[in-house]
């Protein structure tokens, strides 16, 4: 028994300053994390595996550098960890990258869950998790923030998931094996442990390039991408407020004079 | 196969896209860029911020063939108990100027189990066409029954731009479809023009929480696929004398997904009101010192019709349910008037709602971030503060 978490190696969004005079975004130096919605899925695999021991696999796809990601996955707990890396997948939108994701888990076989954060910190689609369902054909529960019950020993193996929406949450139940992906609320993620990241330091790490996972160049990377990018810009800068300090009531009053159009 | 290439008799060295660059994959040699390929994931950033055009990104890609057949406008009429979603209504009104501009006719997407009766609102909200499956496999969403039923309908109709809120239910249904009709989709749009030229759909949509935004196409494929956040664009009015089509297809039974089963669905929100739908959002902070005082920030949200949020601190000490939550870890909104109290304001909860129309803040620390995006702010007490506003209002707006 398996279970698979995709993860994304992203900025460190704390540290994404503007630059005052361009009013551009300065990236340089900025320090790269996992996804913080992937560190729920990596807990939720670990736990996964403490309570029936399952083995656990760590997947991202990246350039080189994305490889400290897995090291840190690993340090938490996963069992192995496998880097998807090739120029051939640059410039990859999210059908794309859920695709080569898709490919590498049919690779892998034989698992009976995939969890993916609910959407990465950078490019906020949440595309990825389910497009990966839809590749491999498999049943899906996106916003999940609690695993209720599973049962590994029936056939088919079933779970059973919180699904978070606006106005609270469903219930499903859900066929192995599927996709889900998380929200923060389904668990704590526990910090490194020293072995663990002993283990993830000599962990040995293979690359998988397209020719372990055989697909037509002109199918993946920034020529397989439906979407195109043609522009990126900063928004307007917001001018500053009015800001009122003083006799509470006072503050309270202007603040009312300001806003009354607004709100009827 | 594609690439990126630095032309070196127009680049001056200037080193602006050294700063665009997220990957670091870019140095100066000899006072000119050089890209790292090794590094380099293609996404474009530096091209725009290069002011002499030196940085060309080429792809290999050709139009499928039958691109041309595609017309009309689609929206997906997100329905719960029989009530279609407000986002629709936006959408529905979008989809209108789209159309004009193309020539071309809206059509809706209503999926479900006796939700007939919102046929004719959905005419009445701008739609000429109505695509309509009635099927007890489609009364809860199920993203499976509902993929296979919209790319069947696809597939026979051929719209050329297909539109959906950016809830949770049309995020993860419409990636799936996407990925089944091998077509683009790009998420959570706050922005959606035509190019007169070309004919095909500009989306515009933050990313990096709002830090930046993006402008996407999908020029070779069919449809062109988007969804769109709430509250962003403003709602088609009813006109009751509008008429329309209905279109009636069916759902085959043998095609129902039975590996994935509605159990149940658990209201639990402490408002009445739906975070993404709200107009007006009150939030609770960290200042608010212990979860009872939360009382006063849901006494101003009722003076105000407003939905109740709060910032990550007050979840995790337990305060309020994490539905709630606004910012990076939590939901992202952009209501009319966002409200916060006792935030400081952290690049983690501001990402999730600076792009708010009216943001005021109500905070004890003048220095707090939290002003530096607020329209009107008030440093000072939140208790003597928040319940002065919740009196004002209330006389001011009798409720």
């Amino acid at each position: 028994m398996k279970v698979i978490v995709c993860i994304k190696q992203v900025p460190d969004t704390v540290e994404v300053k503007i630059d005052p005079e361009t009013n551009t975004l300065i990236r340089e130096g900025v320090s790269s994390i996992i996804n913080p919605f992937d560190m729920y899925a990596i807990e939720e695999a670990v736990k996964l595996k403490e309570k029936f021991g399952l083995e656990t696999i760590v997947l991202t796809m990246g350039p080189p550098q994305a490889g400290s990601a897995l090291r840190e996955a690993l340090s938490l707990g996963m069992d192995k960890a496998i880097h998807l890396c090739d120029r051939a997948f640059a410039g990859s939108d999210t059908w794309v990258t859920s695709f080569i994701l898709a490919k590498a888990i049919e690779k892998i076989n034989n698992f009976d869950l995939v969890i993916c954060g609910k959407q990465a910190s950078d490019g906020d689609t949440a595309q990825v998790g389910p497009g990966i369902a839809a590749h491999l054909n498999l049943p899906q529960a996106t916003y999940v923030r609690r695993i209720d019950t599973v049962h590994f020993d029936t056939t088919p193996k079933v779970m059973v998931v919180e699904r978070l929406l606006e106005e609270g949450y469903e219930l499903l139940e859900l066929s192995l094996p599927a996709v889900i992906t998380v929200v923060k609320e389904i668990n704590e993620p526990r910090l490194p442990s020293l072995r663990g990241k002993m283990k993830a330091r000599g962990a040995d790490i293979p690359l998988w390039t397209n020719r372990d996972l055989d697909m037509e160049e002109e199918k993946i990377g920034l020529s397989g991408s439906p979407t195109q990018v043609i522009k990126i810009f900063t928004p307007p800068h917001k001018e500053g407020g009015k800001v009122f300090q003083g006799d509470p009531v006072d503050t309270v009053d202007k603040l009312m004079e300001e806003i009354k159009d607004l709100i009827h | 196969m594609s690439g990126i290439k630095i032309i070196k008799d127009k680049c001056v060295g200037c080193g602006l896209c050294i700063k665009a660059c997220p990957l670091e994959a870019i140095v100066l040699v000899d006072k000119v860029a050089v890209i790292d390929l090794d590094k380099c994931n293609l996404c474009s950033g530096c091209v725009g911020s290069c002011k002499f055009n030196a940085i060309h990104i080429f792809r290999q890609s050709k139009p499928r063939d039958d691109i041309s057949n595609y017309k009309g406008i689609w929206v997906f009429a997100e329905a719960r108990d029989e009530v279609i979603s407000s986002v629709v209504f936006e959408l529905l009104g979008k989809a209108r100027k789209l159309a004009a501009e193309l020539d071309t006719y809206v059509g809706a997407v209503l999926l479900g189990c006796g939700v007939s009766g919102s046929l004719q609102e959905l005419i009445h909200r701008g739609a000429d066409k109505v695509f309509f499956i009635d099927s007890p496999a489609l009364k809860h969403y199920i993203a499976e029954n509902y993929t296979k039923s919209i790319v069947k309908l696809v597939n026979k109709y051929k719209p050329e731009i297909i539109l959906a809120g950016a809830t949770t239910t049309g995020r993860s249904l419409v990636s799936r479809i996407a990925v089944n009709l091998h077509t683009g989709l790009t998420a959570d749009c706050t922005g959606l023009d035509i190019d007169k030229e070309k004919k095909i759909l500009i989306q515009t949509r933050p990313a990096f929480g709002g830090n930046i935004m993006a402008q996407i196409i999908s020029p070779n494929f069919r449809p062109q696929m988007a969804t769109v956040r709430h509250k962003v664009m403003p709602e088609a009015e009813a006109e009751l004398s509008r008429k329309g089509e209905i279109i009636k297809e069916t759902f085959d039974e043998d095609e129902e997904d039975k590996r994935i089963k509605f159990l149940d669905f658990i209201k639990e929100t402490i408002s009445t009101v739906n975070l993404a739908e709200a107009d007006i959002i009150v939030s609770g902070g960290r200042g608010l010192g212990e979860g009872s005082n939360f009382k006063i920030i849901e006494e101003l949200a009722s003076s105000l019709g407003a939905a109740v949020g709060s910032s990550r601190a007050a979840v995790d000490s337990g305060w309020i349910p994490y539905s709630h939550q606004v910012g990076q870890t939590g939901r992202t909104v952009c209501p009319k008037m966002y409200v916060a109290c006792g935030i400081s304001g952290q690049i983690q909860h501001l990402v999730g709602m600076q792009s708010s129309k009216t943001i005021i803040a109500i905070n004890k620390d003048p220095d707090a971030p939290i002003f530096k995006v607020a329209d009107y702010g008030i440093v000072g007490d939140l208790f003597k503060i928040v319940p002065l506003l919740t009196k004002k209002l209330k006389e001011t707006l009798r409720r």
